[in-house]
């Protein structure tokens, strides 16, 4: 950033901060998105949503390591410090397509995660609603937040279990890896605006789905009866649709949005365990923000405090507010509530009990 | 011209005093949802100590004026005043300290508290005003208030057992309840939304007994009611509510007369 | 006697006995035995009994009776144990000062926190309370590092001011006490093959949690009280009763928020430390879970629930895989890997995830917490009618039982 006292930003350091709020606002869009459709569709507050994107992160973890299963093969060709013949870890993928589509695929593990993801997290989905979340739909809120709050903790804790309690590194392809130069290409200066390829792509990526579920709510029937049924419950019900099964396969759609936010994700923050309840509360700060019940008030808002927290990290705001990039968030939600209690979009009377 | 009409005309009908011996006035009430006319130009007037019954068809507006006196609901337009204070845009908290009670239709009682715990609490409400944090006085030691719950209870003949919870109550137990929770209070003004309703012709007969026992107190009332019989037995005046305009207004004798309230009932059977 | 009717002063009385023989009750098996590991007579253990007793009788004067659920409470906590060790720190290494002080300093927290979380209720109110914790866990780790330490946290030192204790002697550390009396000190008793051990700050903290709990039942038996309980039960009515529920609600949490700060404050006085992890989430989460274990609304549950929560958590924690194979010695050897194996993601380190469990199956199955269960097995075996649905001490009982 030019000028580092507070002064006049510039265009370039203005539109640096939007760009870089934007991944992180991608991913509060589409945890958010997933809460909102949870809780519009069946009702329920979902504590256990972020946990959903952490599995989602840990899905792309596995597989990478699925690939990376080797065996240990001596190479007689090289040897290693004691003089012994070396060892090394061969994946056995390579002996399945060779070894120079091999090394591809592991390259692209994280993208392919998406394919391997969306089965999983369905499935992981549906299985909560079926098995839990199901007997909860006439019980108080309370009793909603507290079970998948336990819930959280116990998904959290097993991912720990088997995978340990440190990040672990998961990078993006190489085509993706380093930066380039927006602000070039925008016509400003160029190294003014760098901007790692994988942030962008990961932009692109929550678009895509974001899109991808509007268009769904919107075009197909089975959209239409969902959305028919956030409004109002009861009247669908009434009209012999069974809106319970289709509520079903909305748990596990938001239980995919959430799981592939967290595969893609991966490269930009080395997942651990406890990254789900990070989100999670942020993510219900956005819900809050945009509107409980709100799915454009989500994403809207998901992208706009992201990029508020972006601003809210430099280091010309910082060097006034300490500290105010870790509360910003909070900051605005409590504002708003106060101010707009209903949030940016959100409709009158909804979880107000 | 219609009677309500008449009375519109009448002098000293002024926004903020109304009639002498008014408690009550409700001017030029409008009140819609989503397009539909709930209320228009409703203006009533309810005198010191007399009980006024509002009735009509169903879907008249009955529930939804009642809703707007109490603060539950917020006109679109017009104003009502109770004893010189205007009550709209106030919280139904306030509005219920200047001394309005309610008995709900539907009983809306405290499930999780005893029976007596129930008809006590809007005694209490009523000594303490809107908040008083006394947490180490013993809610055993109000026994004066606990008699009086008591006698209440009995006057509406509330058979349970006093310490039960009030979520085990029949419907109709709920209702006296209700009718408790408003008594205990005397309020200066207790608008009743259909106490019988639902009662059986045994029970309906002993609340009017009870209401006529009240109404020789002084209590004013405004009461909804479909039942004819309770209507004629207990309102000085009447006030009928069509399509959310007051189509006729007067004593029993008058409104029984009133070939509009004739026609507005037409398919109605009480008339 | 006390204000209190027979039945809550038998309560009182349970608790008073529970907690001054608690060095005995909790040290059933001898020293030597292999079940000693089951003894949960040590100080440190008790004092968190107690300490964590008086955070779950607070937050139970909340949740338990106006319904409202807090996710925040840690951060009330948390405010306490900050000022508490400030204390130790610039004033003295008395405790009166430190606890004093981390009460106000909670309670007045907690009514900015609650004067602005109240205005939303339902799950919106869990999410600001929420929100408030994770802020103040943010900033107790960053910007706020003058004042908590930030990662590392605080500790009284030697070269603290402490204006009021004179220089400390020569080699001696500072320790928390109460006029001299160390809160560390104890007095052993062996009585053959037991010991039982009778802890200073152990002591305190019983006979604060004792107060506490006194306190919770005449708020619970206070028109104060019922006026909380019918928040939760039917907050619209209240308002057609011409009663405000927020004053209501804010002073209910200001007041948990002040127990909070007690027992934030106590926490220091018998570690003598305080860091930023105690404002966090699941510091938040576990106190709910102490009060719905035990029973919310319900005077003694919070009590039961923090105790074998805090028990569990210790036992569990320091079960390992000898431990375990040491118990399964007995079985088959394939039978015993393959036993030892499963039960092993749950101890020790695994604490965590039957923490977890714990809370689904409580929610799913006893709603109403272990009072409902014992009132549930004390229906079983008395031909008694159900008259409410309450558990022994629930406070809808109280009204009748005062008339006698």
């Amino acid at each position: 950033m030019r000028g580092g006292s507070f002064g006049v930003p510039t265009m370039e350091a203005f539109i640096l901060q939007i760009v870089n709020g934007l991944d992180k606002g991608s991913a509060y869009a589409l945890i958010a998105l997933g809460l909102t459709l949870i809780f519009g569709t069946l009702g329920v507050v979902n504590f256990a949503h972020g946990a959903l994107f952490m599995i989602g992160a840990f899905c792309a973890v596995t597989l990478s390591r699925l690939l990376t299963a080797s065996k240990t093969v001596i190479d007689e060709t090289k040897t290693d410090f004691l003089g012994n013949p070396a060892k090394t870890e061969v994946p056995y993928l390579y002996d399945i397509v060779g070894v120079d589509a091999a090394n591809v695929i592991i390259d692209w593990a994280v993208p392919l995660s998406i394919l391997f993801a969306i089965p999983v997290m369905m499935l992981i989905g549906v299985a909560i609603e079926r098995g839990l979340i199901r007997h909860f739909y006439k019980r108080a809120h309370a009793d909603q937040i507290l079970v998948t709050f336990g819930l959280a903790i116990v998904l959290q804790e097993l991912i720990k279990y088997f995978y340990g309690a440190n990040p672990i590194p998961t990078p993006a392809p190489d085509a993706f890896r380093g930066s380039f130069d927006f602000g070039a290409m925008l016509g400003f200066d160029p190294n003014v605006i760098i901007y790692p390829y994988w942030r962008l792509v990961y932009f692109g990526f929550a678009a895509v789905v974001i899109g991808g579920v509007f268009a769904f709510l919107r075009f197909t029937t089975f959209g239409m009866v969902v959305r028919a049924g956030m409004a109002d419950r009861e009247t669908v019900g009434l009209l012999g649709i069974n809106i319970d099964k289709r509520f079903t396969i909305m748990f596990g759609l938001a239980a995919a949005v959430a799981g592939v936010a967290g595969v893609m994700y991966t490269p930009i923050n080395s997942p651990n365990y406890h990254m789900g309840m990070d989100f999670l509360v942020l993510s219900f700060v956005v819900v809050v923000v945009g509107g409980m019940g709100s799915l454009v008030g989500a994403v809207l808002a998901g992208f706009l405090l992201g990029i508020l927290e972006s601003f809210a990290s430099m280091s010309a705001v910082l060097d006034v507010l300490p500290g105010i990039n870790q509360i910003i968030l909070y900051v605005v939600a409590i504002i708003i509530l106060l101010t707009r209690p209903r949030g940016l979009m959100g409709r009158a009377g909804v979880m107000e009990d | 011209m219609s009677i309500a009409d008449d009375l519109a005309n009448e002098p000293g009908r002024g926004f903020e005093s109304g009639t002498p011996n008014s408690v009550l006035h409700i001017d030029d009430v409008h009140k819609s949802f989503a397009g539909l006319h709930a209320l228009s130009d409703v203006d009533l007037n309810v005198v010191e100590g007399e009980t006024h019954a509002i009735i009509g068809p169903n879907g008249a507006g009955k529930s939804t004026l009642l809703n707007v006196c109490v603060g539950r609901l917020k006109p679109d337009r017009g104003a009502v005043v109770f004893d010189g204070h205007v009550l709209t845009g106030k919280q139904p908290h306030e509005i219920n300290q200047l001394g309005v009670a309610r008995v709900f239709q539907t009983p809306e009682v405290f499930p999780e508290l005893t029976i007596l715990e129930n008809i006590m609490l809007p005694a209490l409400s009523k000594r303490d005003g809107q908040f008083k944090l006394n947490p180490f006085k013993a809610f055993a030691k109000e026994s004066s208030i606990r008699d009086e719950a008591e006698q209440v209870a009995d006057s509406v003949g509330l058979q349970s057992q006093l310490t039960a919870l009030a979520s085990s109550m029949s419907r109709g137990d709920k209702r006296r309840l209700e009718l408790a929770m408003g008594l205990i209070q005397q309020p200066r003004l207790l608008l009743l939304d259909e106490p019988t309703a639902g009662m059986a012709r045994h029970d309906t007969n002993a609340t009017i007994d009870l209401l006529k026992k009240i109404k020789e107190g002084g209590m004013t009332k405004v009461i909804i009611e479909h039942d004819m019989h309770v209507v004629f037995s207990l309102a000085d005046r009447i006030s009928v509510l069509a399509g959310g305009r007051i189509i006729a207004q007067g004593t029993p004798e008058e409104i029984k007369d009133n070939p509009k309230v004739k026609e507005a009932y037409l398919g109605e059977e009480q008339v | 006697m006390l204000g209190l009717n027979s039945r809550d002063l038998q309560l009182l009385l349970l608790v008073i006995a529970l907690t001054a023989f608690a060095p005995f009750l909790l040290n059933p098996f001898p020293v030597d035995s292999s079940l000693a590991q089951f003894n949960g007579g040590y100080p440190d253990l008790m004092q968190r009994f107690v300490i964590f007793g008086i955070f779950a009788i607070g937050f139970n004067i909340l949740f338990g009776l106006t319904g409202y659920l807090s996710f925040g409470h840690a951060a009330f906590l948390g405010a306490g144990s900050y000022a508490a060790i400030w204390m130790m720190k610039l004033l003295t290494m008395n405790i009166i000062p430190a606890v004093t002080l981390s009460i106000i300093v909670a309670g007045l927290f907690s009514l900015a926190v609650g004067y602005i979380s109240l205005r939303r209720s339902g799950i919106y109110f869990s999410i600001l309370t929420l929100a408030f914790a994770q802020m103040s866990y943010s900033l107790a780790y960053s910007v706020l590092t003058p004042i908590t330490g930030g990662e590392t946290g605080l500790q009284p030192k030697i070269s603290d001011p402490r204006i009021l204790d004179g220089p400390l002697a020569a080699g001696a550390s500072p320790r928390a006490s109460l006029f001299g009396l160390e809160m560390s000190s104890s007095y052993e008793l062996a009585l053959g093959g037991w010991v039982f051990t009778f802890n200073v700050g152990y002591y305190i903290a019983a006979i604060l949690m004792v107060i506490s709990f006194y306190v919770a039942i005449r708020i619970f038996r206070s028109p104060f009280g019922l006026m909380l309980r019918a928040v939760k039960s039917n907050q619209n009515r209240l308002g057609y009763t011409g009663v405000s529920s927020k004053p209501y609600t804010l002073a209910a949490f200001v007041i948990s928020g002040m127990y909070a700060g007690l027992a934030g404050g106590l926490l220091v006085a018998m570690d003598s430390q305080a860091g930023a992890e105690r404002m966090f989430w699941t510091a938040s989460g576990e106190v709910v879970l102490m009060t719905i274990l035990g029973g919310a609304g319900t005077l003694i549950g919070p009590v039961l629930g923090a105790g074998l929560i805090k028990y569990l958590e210790n036992i569990i924690s320091k079960i390992n895989e000898t431990v375990l194979t040491g118990w399964f010695s007995w079985m088959p050897e394939g039978l015993q890997d393959a036993v030892v194996a499963m039960v092993y993601p749950f101890v020790g380190k695994g604490w965590h995830l039957t923490l977890g469990l714990m809370f689904m199956m409580v929610v799913i199955f006893l709603p109403g917490g272990l009072m409902e269960g014992l009132s549930r097995i004390g229906n079983l075996f008395s031909r008694k009618p159900k008259t409410s649905t309450d558990a022994d001490d629930g406070a809808a009982n109280s009204a009748p039982k005062a008339a006698e």
